[in-house]
């Protein structure tokens, strides 16, 4: 059976104790990337009143030898909180909280990638640059295998299923619709969704977002995803390329803009972009999957609408390419551009990062420049 | 579904047809007991023309003990003594929950009652300001006995992704703890937090900070509540201590403990101190840190899967392989409170937290 057993647990019961009144308490969630720079992890406490905004929110710690993170005999980790949402699984007042992971010494975890984001962001404030991500994965079922798809085999080609509609080219539609509304109620910025070219394949975008809202917006966005499958008894899957052969991978699509690329003729700020792009093509494609690359190796193969990892390259309405720059933006001389590279899998924070770095910074080679604090 | 109880298919819209009717005046009042084996629960209702306003306005109550495992049939009425109340997030205001202690038919305490002993305790050291934190950790079983939502006739993938996860993959049963959750805070236990565990279908929720008496009255109704959460819902949850053999975590009650000397500036000292004294201790708690004098712990502390091993004391800082562990917070702060990581999840709360008391707060003279 492709549904967890847990989904099939009864409803109307969960409804009549979630409508229970709760007094002045407020359970506040705390969401953490954990060690594999991919999993979300996350646990509740319960407030004496209300959080107004992120910083009436306490410091929290927790066990890192459990997460991959830490060493049973130093275990304790710290979580700062970075973003405050509402529950839309709990509902008023109760808060989902993104935090920050802090090691024993309170140093940043090695994953935890906000930390250095945040400073380059704070860095190009002026320069306003605006994010729009868009997020693809695939619905799998408990069995591991893409959820709809026959159980022993493939559906049809892949043709008729991208914005598709029907039980033949649609499956799944109802964690859209319901990770769609959560968000929304959430307070996270999800601009669209559509199907995908795969079935059971979906994307949700978010943005557009300033500096490292992209990133707080996007995790949190993700978080939601998995607890609203969970809750339907399927998994998210946001693996680069779940199904091998002729069958899309999933990618992270990054839409980039500056103040001066809005501008009129801020086509020639864009194109000048792309030109520090196509000299740092190795320093981005490290940053733009949390294997340094190697998950993206599955999928940038130069088929299915990608570029091919191995080399850079650019142009107006070209699907194929590392950059495309979409028609629209051609025609009025100013817009933004979208970077096709990141992989579906991969930290919002660093694929940001980067683009500042050498977008706006306009830093060169392959390692990143240290900055004094 | 094989794993749900028959109970938990009846029709709930039929149910809460009846549930909703206006019942006057009337409240009904709930008692909630230890039973025999000093982890098993019982429970009767009664109705009172009133709502009680406080616990004192509860009569005292009587139940067959011989049906308990409590008392020989030719002798066997036990009182019920109301001691602490709640609203109840079953039947809703005004209907309470009452739990209670059990006294024998002469009225002295009962064999598994050791709430009586807690609380003379706990009024000797009052001054101290002694509070509690406890973190019940529990498993959930289909009505097979083998753990919710773990495949029939195997086991799921190895601990790593399970602690505090997400997704249908890495949290099993998250509907039972939200509903505890939310009962809980209806009812008026002071629950602080929960999280998933490191075994799949294990679960964590967290009670206090609690005052003296009220630690043992919070978590007993705490627990109350879950099975009955759990039977709503047609599936179980166990509080032993070590329910998978193998390479899969217990299942504990880490105790967080603090005085008010503690709490306050250079209140590390009177941490170190407090660990000295439980150092000496060390098989005397053990004796009470689960309901059968140590036994069932053997099979949880074994100093693998972060325990401690059951033979030897041992205390760090951060470090869960240690018998108590002193928060880094704490440490860096040099004031707060520390964690007693032995108790198992089947303890009584009542004599966890006397014997911590007792140890810490009492002059060699006082201690019986």
């Amino acid at each position: 059976m492709a549904t967890s057993t847990s989904s099939k647990l009864n409803k109307a019961v969960k409804q009549q104790y979630m409508g229970l009144p709760q007094g002045d308490k407020v359970q506040a969630m705390y969401i953490w990337i954990d060690g594999s720079g991919e999993g979300l992890r996350c646990k509740t406490r319960t407030l004496d009143c209300e959080p107004k905004t992120v910083e009436d929110l306490p410091e929290w710690n927790f066990d890192g030898s459990s997460t991959y993170q830490s060493e049973g005999s130093n275990s304790d980790m710290y979580l700062i909180p970075a973003a405050m949402f509402r529950d839309p699984f709990r509902e008023d007042p109760n808060k989902l909280v993104l935090c920050e992971v802090l090691k024993y010494n309170r140093k940043p975890d090695d994953n935890n990638l906000r930390h250095t984001c945040k400073q380059i962001m704070s860095m190009v404030e002026n320069s306003h640059p605006w994010f729009g991500m868009e997020q693809e994965y695939t619905l799998l079922g408990t069995d591991g295998h893409p959820f709809g798809w026959p159980s022993n085999g493939f559906p049809g080609p892949q043709g008729p299923y991208y914005c598709g509609v029907g039980a033949d080219k649609a499956y799944g539609r109802d964690i859209v619709e319901a990770h769609y509304r959560a968000c929304l109620y959430a307070g996270v910025q999800i601009c669209g969704t559509n199907a995908e070219v795969m079935p059971a394949q979906w994307e949700f975008q978010v943005g557009p977002c300033e500096g490292i809202n992209m990133g707080d917006h996007l995790w949190i966005a993700r978080f939601i995803l998995h607890r609203v499958c969970e809750d339907f008894g399927v998994i998210a899957s946001f693996d680069p390329k779940p199904i091998p052969g002729n069958w899309n991978g999933a990618g992270c699509h990054t839409n980039f803009s500056t103040k001066e690329m809005r501008e009129d003729n801020g086509l020639k700020v864009i194109e000048e972009a792309i030109e520090r792009l196509a000299k740092r093509h190795r320093y981005h494609i490290q940053a733009y999957d949390p294997r340094g690359g190697l998950d993206n190796a599955r999928r940038l193969t130069g088929h299915h609408e990608t570029s091919n990892i191995d080399e850079f390259s650019a142009g107006v309405a070209n699907r194929g390419a590392s950059i495309r720059i979409p028609r629209a933006v051609g025609q009025d001389k100013k817009g933004y551009f979208e970077d096709r590279r990141p992989s579906a899998n991969c930290n919002p924070y660093i694929v940001t990062e980067s683009l500042v770095r050498t977008c706006i910074l306009k830093e060169e080679g392959d390692e990143p420049t240290e900055y004094n604090k | 579904m094989a794993s749900v109880s028959m109970s938990s298919r009846l029709s709930k819209a039929i149910r809460q047809q009846y549930m909703n009717l206006p019942q006057g005046g009337k409240c009904q009042v709930t008692y909630i007991w230890i039973d025999g084996t000093g982890e098993g629960l019982r429970n009767k209702t009664r109705t009172l023309e009133q709502e009680p306003t406080s616990v004192e306005d509860i009569p005292e109550w009587n139940f067959d003990g011989s049906s308990t495992y409590q008392a020989e049939g030719s002798n066997s009425d036990m009182y019920l003594i109301p001691v602490c109340m709640f609203r109840d997030p079953f039947t809703l205001d005004p209907n309470k929950l009452v739990l209670c202690e059990v006294l024998k038919y002469n009225r002295l305490p009962a064999e598994t009652n050791h709430r009586a002993s807690c609380v003379k305790l706990m009024e000797q050291v009052k001054e101290h300001g002694i509070w509690f934190g406890m973190e019940q950790e529990y498993t959930l079983l289909g009505i097979d006995g083998h753990p919710f939502s773990w495949p029939q006739n195997g086991y799921p993938g190895p601990q790593g992704p399970y602690y505090c996860g997400v997704g249908a993959d890495n949290a099993y049963g998250r509907d039972i703890v939200e509903c505890h959750y939310k009962a809980c805070l209806y009812a008026g236990v002071k629950i602080c937090g929960t999280n998933a565990e490191v075994m799949p279908s294990q679960w964590e929720f967290q009670v206090g900070p609690c005052e003296g008496i009220n630690m043992g009255d919070h978590l007993w109704v705490a627990r109350f509540l879950l099975h009955r959460v759990c039977e709503d819902f047609g599936i179980v949850a166990t509080l032993d201590p070590k329910p998978m053999k193998g390479n899969w975590n217990g299942a504990g009650c880490h105790t967080n403990v603090s005085t008010k000397q503690m709490r306050d500036e250079g209140g590390l000292l009177y941490i170190e101190k407090a660990i000295e004294k439980l150092s000496k201790k060390h098989p005397e708690h053990i004796r009470v840190y689960d309901p059968r004098g140590g036994q069932d712990n053997m099979r949880r502390l074994t100093g693998l899967h972060e325990t401690s091993s059951i033979e030897d004391f041992s205390a760090g800082v951060a470090n869960r392989g240690a018998s108590i562990r002193i928060p880094r917070q704490v440490g860096q702060d040099k004031k707060g409170y520390f964690e007693d990581r032995r108790p198992a999840a089947n303890c009584d709360p009542y004599s966890v937290t006397r014997a911590i008391a007792s140890t810490c707060l009492l002059d060699k003279e006082e201690e019986e």
